[in-house]
């Protein structure tokens, strides 16, 4: 017999053994919150603040222009972009551009200085940001490996809360929730920022 | 569904003894009285537990719908339990549709060398480990270390623990028993190239793990890691976690194998969104954990392309079995009930010998493992509770840990017997059958307050009690009937106010 018949066996037997009762499942938490454009920015950006990633507000126009200045303040040349990510966002910044592909090696990422990345949704409750894998934010690999993240997220991607955000995901794709920069609280339980991921964080507000 | 019958239904068997992390080498008493005179330790663990506690109740007072989010995931659970069998199969079918390969594991030697055969596989004689307390139960690491592989922990804790030859002591910060300068001296005493002016800022030992681990996640082939959940529906594999490790490890090798408990399978994929509220407000403290990483077998170009999940029984089923018991399968390994429990704040997790250790532990170990033998250490575990009930308000999942401890020390004095309180407990369990013995009895007890006289105190009781009172005074019983005060504005008054102080 297979341990797959014996396991399945003995949870049969458990479960006659012990017959569980039907349950239905009360869902009376909040969902389907919605909030009013400035409130919901206002809030993600404190939870961000609050995670000690750095914040950035910008129109759609003054993008280019924010991205460039953010990567210079921090002093990142040399910048890991994904495939898809719109050209424009980058046309302001003067150091060099990668392009990230699966034939890259994903230690080489470990060169970079940075990478520039779009969301595709983020949680203003709990200031948490949403990566999917689709082509403007790369395999998982580009946003963990270099030491700085820069994040683009649009105002309209920011929901309320977890239910309202898990709802706008698609299960089957590969999907990092991000909460401010790699942090460890392991030693007396005084919070470090920064152990294996990315140190720093920062995210630009669009919208 | 498999076809295969077993015939008539047996009770499943317990994890196997001589294997895994599921057995201390002496009962609890004995274990906490030498931990107990570690006053190092006991400072750092209750300093840990309060802070963490103070996190907990300020962000679980942030959300208006706490109590409605712990009913969901109460009934999630539940629900999972009575489904087991349809929901393995569906999560099965998903993760294989999705180019991952299911291996079932009916104990912890079944799983070490299903482990180990798919390391061997890769020729890697090195994997990286994201923490799991499922690996931690079964002893992967120390079985593969037998076999010629050696098992990197990643997570900042579980390296310190495993630099120090150690056993972690806490679920969630399994070096939670160790202070900075203990830890500056095992990085000095252990890691390779390590800088010998190190100091014991939390900030550059941090680094210090950073720049030992960078070169293993960019070198080894295989990580192995365990879950925290696994959805049925889409065969979606779930880490919660902080450092950036877990995401490495679930990244950036060729081969990722992932050992999941049966229990932590959930229904649909929505569900998550009731555990990714309840988990890391009740764990950490936090809002939300830094990083969560999620997968559904393998994605072509993006991380490992070779997926194994490991489904491991070694004893679930056995708790399964107890039709009272199988709540504590609920777990969601929170560890929020080692934080609010007084007696685990002064013996720590060593004590309890297990890899679960705390309130949930002194349940879950000896369903898991068993605590027949009389001199079993399993057997005194559910007796290492002072019954306050701070774990059972602060589940997420609203386990009754106190009542299962009951429920398994009735058990526990069933079976084998504690000699005087055996007979004590067997002259209770008569009454307790039946509700209107029960009722019946305590309107007796009432009487006792006579005996006790001014004190309050009963000091001495006739034979069979007398095995109770010669250790202990009790109280006098009161002048109501438990139920009576129990039913009472007052009863309900002091009911809430006790788990309020619990949660101090
Ligand atoms: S029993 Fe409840 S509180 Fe304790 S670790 Fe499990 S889920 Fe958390």
């Amino acid at each position: 017999m297979s341990s797959r018949d014996v396991v399945m066996g003995r949870i049969r037997d458990a479960l006659t053994l012990a017959p569980p009762t039907a349950t239905e499942v009360p869902r009376n938490y909040r969902t389907g919150r919605t909030m009013p454009d400035a409130e919901r920015v206002e809030l993600l950006v404190d939870r961000l603040v609050d995670y000690k990633a750095v914040v950035h507000r910008s129109t759609e126009a003054q993008l280019p222009e924010v991205l460039a200045r953010a990567l210079r303040d921090v002093g990142a040349r040399r910048i890991g972009v994904p495939a898809g990510l719109n050209d424009s966002w980058l046309s302001e910044f003067d150091g060099e551009t990668v392009v990230d592909s699966p034939t890259v090696p994903a230690p080489e990422l470990g060169n970079l200085d940075g990478v520039v990345t779009a969301s595709a949704v983020s949680c203003a409750e709990t200031g948490t940001i949403f990566l999917d894998g689709r082509p403007d934010q790369g395999r998982r690999a580009l946003t963990l490996v270099p030491d700085l993240h820069v994040c683009v997220v649009t105002v309209d991607s920011i929901e309320v809360g977890v239910p309202e955000a898990m709802a706008r995901l698609v299960p089957e794709r590969p999907t990092t929730l991000i909460s401010g920069p790699s942090a460890t609280s392991d030693i007396e339980l005084e919070r470090v920022e920064g152990v294996h991921g990315p140190r720093n964080l920062h995210v630009v507000i669009v919208g | 569904m498999s076809g295969v019958s077993l015939g008539l239904p047996a009770v499943p068997p317990r994890a196997p003894e001589g294997v895994g992390f599921l057995r201390g080498t002496e009962k609890f008493p004995a274990a906490a009285r030498h931990e107990l005179a570690n006053a190092q330790l006991r400072r750092n663990i209750g300093k840990a537990t309060h802070t963490i506690r103070a996190k907990r109740l300020h962000v679980t007072g942030e959300l208006p719908d706490w109590e409605d989010l712990r009913d969901a995931g109460a009934a999630i659970k539940t629900d999972v339990m009575s489904r087991l069998p349809e929901l393995l199969e569906q999560l099965e079918a998903a993760v294989v549709a999705r180019g991952g390969t299911v291996h079932w594991a009916a104990d912890a030697n079944e799983a070490n060398a299903i482990v180990t055969d798919l390391v061997r596989a890769t020729g890697s004689d090195e994997v990286i480990k994201v923490k799991s307390m499922a690996t931690q139960e079964i002893e992967l690491n120390e079985h593969l270390e037998a076999n010629g592989i050696h098992a990197y922990e990643t997570d900042l804790a579980e390296l310190i623990v495993q630099l120090g030859h150690d056993k972690p002591s806490h679920i969630l910060v399994p070096a939670i028993h160790r202070n900075r300068s203990e830890i500056r001296e095992i990085f000095l005493r252990e890691m390779a190239d390590v800088d010998p002016d190190l100091d014991d800022n939390p900030k550059h030992l941090a680094a210090a793990a950073r720049k030992f681990l960078r070169h293993k996640f960019m070198t080894v082939p295989v990580a192995i890691s365990g879950a925290n959940f696994g959805v049925a529906e889409t065969g979606t594999l779930g880490v919660v976690e902080s450092e950036g490790n877990g995401r490495m490890c679930l990244t950036m090798p060729q081969t990722l194998i992932t050992v999941m408990g049966i229990e932590k399978v959930i229904p649909t994929y929505r569900d998550l969104e009731v555990f990714l509220q309840l988990l890391p407000r009740s764990s950490t403290g936090e809002r939300m954990n830094p990083y969560t990483s999620m997968w559904t077998g393998v994605t072509p170009g993006d991380g490992p392309q070779d997926f194994h999940l490991v489904l491991l029984d070694n004893g679930r089923t056995a708790a399964l079995a107890d039709g009272v018991g199988r709540q504590a399968l609920n777990c969601i390994r929170c560890s929020a009930c080692l934080n609010v429990c007084p007696v685990y704040e002064r013996t720590g997790g060593h004590a309890y010998g297990s890899t679960y250790p705390g309130p949930i532990g002194a349940v879950l170990t000896p369903q898991l493992a068993g605590m027949d033998g009389k001199d079993d250490p399993n057997s005194t575990l559910p007796f290492a509770s002072s019954l306050c009930g701070a774990c059972y308000d602060a589940c997420p999942v609203k386990i009754d840990i106190p009542s299962l401890l009951v429920e398994l020390r009735h058990q526990k004095v069933q079976k084998s017997g504690f000699g005087a309180e055996a007979a004590a407990m067997k002259a209770a369990s008569v009454a307790m059958s039946s509700a209107k013995l029960f009722t019946l009895a305590q309107k007796a007890a009432g009487l006792g307050r006579v005996v006790a006289g001014k004190k309050g105190k009963i000091s001495k009781l006739p034979p069979p009690l007398s095995g109770w009172t010669d250790a202990r005074d009790i109280p006098a019983p009161p002048a109501q009937t438990f139920r009576q005060w129990w039913d009472s504005t007052e009863g309900r008054a002091a009911i809430a106010a006790a788990r309020k102080d619990g949660d101090r």
